[in-house]
């Protein structure tokens, strides 16, 4: 790797501190701004569709003074501007409002069905990731190959079935007819009420707050129940992994380096494993976080098939409503979860890559 | 060289997943006292009693809740004593006494007195919600309901403001806006006046059979068996109510013995399970009747003849031995069957030469018409069909598809040409549908009557209004049904409305439970008569 180490001024603590404050600063516009066109964005596409919100609660049966009276109650009597202005403030202090349908906050209506997805999601991208990019690997590695096919097959396989499919498939027969898996749901009935009556809530995922509380018989059975919905986003997400890393791999075992380390006798293992793989990382991880936020939105197939009750299901079931305080908080959620992704993975580029970490 | 490592790999994996799933208890079926049921309750909106108006709300209140006079579920349609043990109208037929039932806790331990049942009448008036109207139309407001509605001692003391016939106010009573709530339990999570509203729509404060013990919106809900209920405690410890949308994964759950109930399974799940030995189904008619409705705004559906031409132009039986199957049965009148007065008549039958020649009567060429239809499946096969043999006969047909909310504001504003959709009654007297399918008391735009369907699609009902009306007072009930009668009959003739259809539920069980009653046309699910053998 190159060695054009960068010399970092040396004239004084204060111009570094002042360095950190303008990073922090733009950092800081950047998300603000972020976020304010996404709440804005939200809003006036929640204000267009041709949807009466006012009508989910009422229902069909309602006068129109019961409507006028609800419609005032939402404020959507005031003038749009002014709605969104009080709709940001609300924002900046933690009030996503009250949804219509649940008729709890917002925030805590996420707080219930979020750990859900991010359950789901992490380990579906755990799974990924173990599956993924060694397959990936081996298929860069002999191209062409009876194996590289094969692997490229089960990829595109995975990429072009539609998972809603999947998931009933694969219901029906490790659930229906082998019994190896719990069945839709995140616990068994009998399990749900030991849960809810006897774990204490700490993170809302079943596996981690069963865990420490030493609840096994919970774990496990929550175990047993998140295999399959996990599996079936795994294979999804293994197959676009698999496929990048195949490219990214191809890259780097015809540089130079490569070659250089083959002639130097190093084993191949040692070749492919740690220097070239070394090397895809980078726009590795970009490809991971990637498919990891894409899994936080929350699959609604997924959830709807395995009665999952996580954040796809609820923005979908809000947006269907017409339960707009749902919907935008739903997606400030998931717009969160893009840029703190995003800035997890930037910060592990400069971990990783030297250059990366000079330039900054 | 590294396949040996992704073997290690590999090796891992799987030993890690095999750890975790090698150890599963195989748990066969539901626990003995623990009813569990797969359903859709994604409708649900609030748990208050005072506003709950959707379908599965009502069932969970029907359980939690009782009402003075109530329904019984093993014969749908005479009165049983609830809490109040006897009742009686006087001789001016419009003040009505009911004695309270002694010796009634509420799920908190207090007392059901009569002060408790006026209270939460006068409270649904006053909260003013959706539902209320089933109570204020006996001509109750939030300024009079205090002196019409009042306790005096274990009695209850109800004036109306005319005359009606007494089963209709009887029937208005069972519905669940009438449901008695905790006075003193509702008024200590009370909030700037609200009478515990804000409280009521995520908990619950009743004497039923069962309390609420959790719920989880759009996902479940799980109630509590009442030990010292007053009919006696019900077998079912626990009811656990799962919301589960996909009626395939319904019928998985059901068919593994993890639900004991799947009430959302398509005609075909229900065909399928049919074989299986340790499943049966229950079928019961339902309220709900699908029609269509011609905006008498718009030209030439406000002419007579092309109203009766399309009547003759909808494939009743095509339809309902097709893909309505299982769901719905043939049936061309307001009432449901099951409701004093219903008819089985069934004038229309598809026949486009006879509405082609009424076409020609009219002097209407050919010309095209929107069909507004909300985006759900069976709907859309209907508008399909419908399309289908309009076309037969010169009329063609656009489809306005659009969400429920979206179809409906357009429906309620006049906006619509045809509309295609359902419509079920609210409470189990035949006012019920009589009032918003052929009585319209003023067809002006400014009037407003959003609610009502014989107003929304400009119909002004003068040949059913004054029936209607007259029907509503009528205290014998003979006559009353005779009366029921002659409206539905000139209403097939005359209304913008073609009655089509009315639904069947089909409830698919384990072969152990035993008395589960879905509510029938009138009613919710009852989950306090379910055993297990």
């Amino acid at each position: 790797m190159s060695s054009n180490t960068t010399t970092l001024p040396r004239d004084g603590i204060a111009r570094r501190l002042w360095q950190l404050a303008k990073d922090l600063l733009r950092l800081f516009v950047m998300l603000a701004t972020t976020f304010l066109g996404l709440l804005a964005i939200t809003f006036f596409i929640g204000r267009v569709v041709p949807i009466d919100p006012v009508l989910a609660i009422v229902g069909e049966r309602a006068t129109q003074e019961q409507y006028e009276a609800a419609r005032h109650a939402l404020g959507l009597d005031r003038p749009l501007i002014v709605q969104f202005l009080i709709y940001v403030k609300d924002a900046a202090t933690g009030n996503f409002g009250t949804s219509l349908l649940t008729a709890k906050p917002v925030l805590e209506d996420i707080g219930r069905v979020f750990p859900a997805t991010l359950e789901l999601a992490t380990l579906a991208t755990i799974l990924g990731v173990l599956l993924g990019v060694p397959t990936g690997v081996i298929a860069a590695t002999r191209p062409g190959t009876l194996t590289d096919q094969i692997i490229r097959i089960l990829g595109l396989v995975g990429y072009s079935m539609p998972v809603f499919w999947l998931g009933l498939m694969g219901l029906l027969i490790f659930y229906g007819e082998l019994g190896w898996v719990g069945g839709p749901g995140r616990l068994d009935t009998f399990q749900e009420m030991m849960f809810e009556s006897e774990v204490p809530r700490h993170t809302g995922m079943i596996l981690i707050d069963s865990a420490l509380a030493g609840a096994w018989d919970i774990f496990r059975n929550a175990l047993s129940h998140i295999v399959l919905p996990a599996g079936v986003l795994a294979y999804y997400s293994m197959a676009y992994i698999s496929r990048m890393t195949r490219s990214f791999m191809m890259n780097e075992l015809s540089q130079e380096y490569v070659t250089t380390a083959r002639v130097k006798g190093l084993p191949e293992w040692r070749v492919v494993w740690v220097h070239a793989l070394g090397n895809t990382l980078v726009p590795l991880i970009t490809v991971i976080a990637l498919s990891y936020a894409n899994l936080l939105e929350g699959s609604v197939l997924t959830e709807t098939v395995f009665a999952w009750p996580g954040l796809g299901l609820y923005i979908t079931n809000a947006l269907m409503s017409a339960d707009m305080a749902a919907v935008m908080g739903g997606t400030i959620i998931v717009g969160a979860a893009f840029i703190l992704l995003n800035m997890a993975s930037d910060i592990l580029y400069r971990l990783i890559d030297p250059r990366a970490r000079a330039a900054a | 060289m590294f396949h040996e490592r992704l073997r290690g790999v590999a090796a891992a994996l799987a030993l890690g997943l095999g750890l975790g799933l090698g150890t599963i208890p195989a748990m066969a079926g539901t626990p003995d006292n623990v009813l569990v049921i797969a359903d859709k309750i994604d409708d649900i909106v609030s748990l208050d009693p005072a506003e709950s108006f959707e379908f599965s709300g009502n069932d969970m209140l029907n359980n939690i809740y009782d009402t003075l006079v109530e329904l019984d579920p093993n014969n749908l349609g005479p009165l049983v004593p609830g809490l109040a043990e006897s009742w009686s109208v006087a001789d001016d037929g419009k003040t009505y006494t009911f004695v309270m039932r002694k010796g009634v806790k509420f799920h908190s331990g207090n007392p059901v007195t009569a002060e408790d049942a006026a209270w939460s009448l006068q409270r649904a008036v006053k909260l003013n919600k959706t539902p209320s109207f089933i109570l204020t139309q006996f001509g109750f407001t939030p300024e009079n309901v205090d002196q019409r509605i009042r306790a005096e001692g274990d009695k209850v003391i109800i004036t109306t403001d005319k005359k009606y016939a007494p089963s209709f106010f009887y029937y208005c009573l069972t519905a669940v806006v009438a449901s008695i709530v905790d006075k003193k339990e509702a008024l200590a999570h009370e909030q700037n006046g609200d009478m515990g509203y804000g409280w009521l729509k995520t908990h619950s404060a009743g004497s039923g059979a069962y309390s609420l013990k959790l719920y989880k919106p759009s996902d479940s809900y799980i109630l509590e068996a009442n030990k010292s209920y007053w009919r006696g405690a019900p077998a079912m410890e626990k009811v656990f109510v799962r919301h589960v949308a996909e009626p395939a994964t319904q019928r998985l759950l059901l068919e593994k013995g993890d639900v004991d109930i799947a009430r959302k399974l398509t005609p075909v799940d229900i065909e399928g399970v049919k074989g299986n030995s340790d499943i049966k189904v229950r079928d019961e008619v339902r309220g709900r009747i699908m029609y269509i409705a011609l905006n008498k705004k718009v030209a030439p559906l406000n002419n007579p003849k092309v109203i009766e031409a399309i009547k003759y132009l909808i494939d009743y039986d095509g339809m309902a031995n097709s893909f309505l199957k299982g769901a719905y049965v043939v049936h061309q009148a307001f009432l449901p069957k099951g409701f004093l007065g219903a008819i089985d008549d069934r004038p229309y039958k598809l026949d486009i030469e006879k509405a082609r020649a009424l076409l020609k009567e009219a002097g209407v060429g050919p010309f095209k018409v929107r069909i507004f239809v909300r985006n759900d499946q069976q709907r859309l096969e209907m508008a399909q069909s419908l399309q289908n043999t309009f076309a037969k006969a010169g009329i063609e047909v656009e489809l306005r598809v659009g969400t429920g909310k979206e179809i409906l504001g357009q429906y309620r504003a006049r906006k619509h040409e045809i509309y295609l959709g359902a419509w079920g009654p609210d409470y189990p007297d035949p006012h019920t549908n009589a009032s918003t399918f052929a009585w319209n008391p003023d067809n002006s735009d400014e009037a407003k009557l959003t609610g009502i369907l014989a107003w929304r699609n400009a119909w002004p009902a003068k040949e059913t209004t004054p029936l209607v009306e007259a029907a509503v007072v009528e205290r014998d009930t003979d006559k009353r049904r005779a009366m029921y009668e002659k409206i539905q009959r000139i209403h097939q003739k005359v209304s913008p409305f073609a009655e089509m259809f009315q639904a069947i539920e089909q409830v698919a069980m384990r072969r152990n439970v035993e008395g589960f009653v879905a509510g029938g046309s009138i009613h919710s699910a009852f989950y306090w008569t379910v055993k297990k053998n």
